[in-house]
């Protein structure tokens, strides 16, 4: 994201001058922020929460939110890994209502052992995915991150799929960095071991 | 170097974040173990693929009824 230069060498975030536009009452300055982050939003919503609807209200309550504590934010931190860190709160809350009587947090799951170490042993081809037609894919892909636990769905979305730093991540999900670090690898394996299943060489024809 | 070490350094490996001593290291582990080759190779491509994929786009006309319903209640503040 390109950053404005103004006087002297202080370089200031454009979302900053957005956001002091919004705290002094100007609308349409607010409304430039949610066109510019409202899809990373509900793509984020709808991996934590991998419900529709849910995801529809994260985005308005998680936008809503913001501006109403706008005068809370400091500029210490980019204006965006604030916005994300509302919302996911926002979605974790809702997944919570959803699964009634089953406690939901970031440290969900992650005592698990599983996929510490790899045991597929399986090579993928150069472009597994090219097995498959586009829909088909983008089911598999679905199902397989849905199964992770979501402390670790919601690392590997931050980290992989939106590309916060492992800082930003930490700082949006209130764990520290190496927490962060040991979450992010055993989703990452996780993953790769379920999409073998489907993408390991020579599936299709049966040789090993 | 064992399966265990090098998969600990797995995440930084794949971001280029490790010294040249270490990097040294993860390359003669990865020469005599086809097991972590396969491991580092699947688990960037496993990156890549959700990276370059779009699985939940907001659709266009959704996206229009969330942002009138988001600035209608903040001009309400």
């Amino acid at each position: 994201m390109p950053n404005i230069q103004t006087q002297g060498t202080e370089e200031v975030h454009p979302d900053v001058l957005l956001v002091n536009r919004a705290r002094a009452g100007d609308v349409q300055a607010f409304e430039k922020l949610v066109k510019q982050y409202d899809r990373q939003v509900f793509r984020i919503a709808q991996h934590i929460t991998q419900n529709r609807e849910d995801a529809e209200d994260v985005v308005q309550d998680a936008f809503l939110k913001a501006y109403e504590k706008l005068d809370q934010f400091q500029g210490n931190s980019k204006f965006y890994t604030w916005l994300v860190r509302i919302a996911v709160n926002e979605s974790l809350m809702r997944l919570r209502k959803r699964r009634t009587g089953r406690m939901v947090s970031i440290d969900e799951d992650v005592e698990t052992d599983e996929g510490s170490m790899p045991r597929d042993l399986a090579d993928w081809g150069p472009d597994p995915e090219m097995q498959y037609g586009q829909s088909e894919l983008a089911d598999i892909l679905r199902k397989t991150i849905q199964g992770l636990p979501p402390g670790f769905r919601t690392v590997f979305v931050l980290r992989d799929v939106e590309g916060l730093s492992t800082e930003e991540t930490a700082e949006t999900l209130g764990l520290s960095v190496p927490a962060v670090k040991s979450r992010l690898l055993r989703a990452r394996l996780q993953l790769r071991e379920r999409l073998s299943r489907y993408f390991r060489k020579n599936k299709r024809d049966g040789v090993k | 170097m064992t399966c265990s070490e090098f998969i600990a350094q797995l995440d930084d490996l794949l971001e280029n974040r490790v010294s040249a001593t270490l990097r040294a290291e993860l390359d003669e582990h990865l020469r005599t173990c086809e097991h972590c080759v396969i491991t580092m190779n699947t688990t960037r491509k496993t990156i890549e693929i959700y990276r370059s994929h779009e699985l939940y786009e907001l659709p266009n006309d959704l996206r229009d009824r969330l942002q009138k319903a988001i600035l209608a209640k903040c001009k309400k503040c």
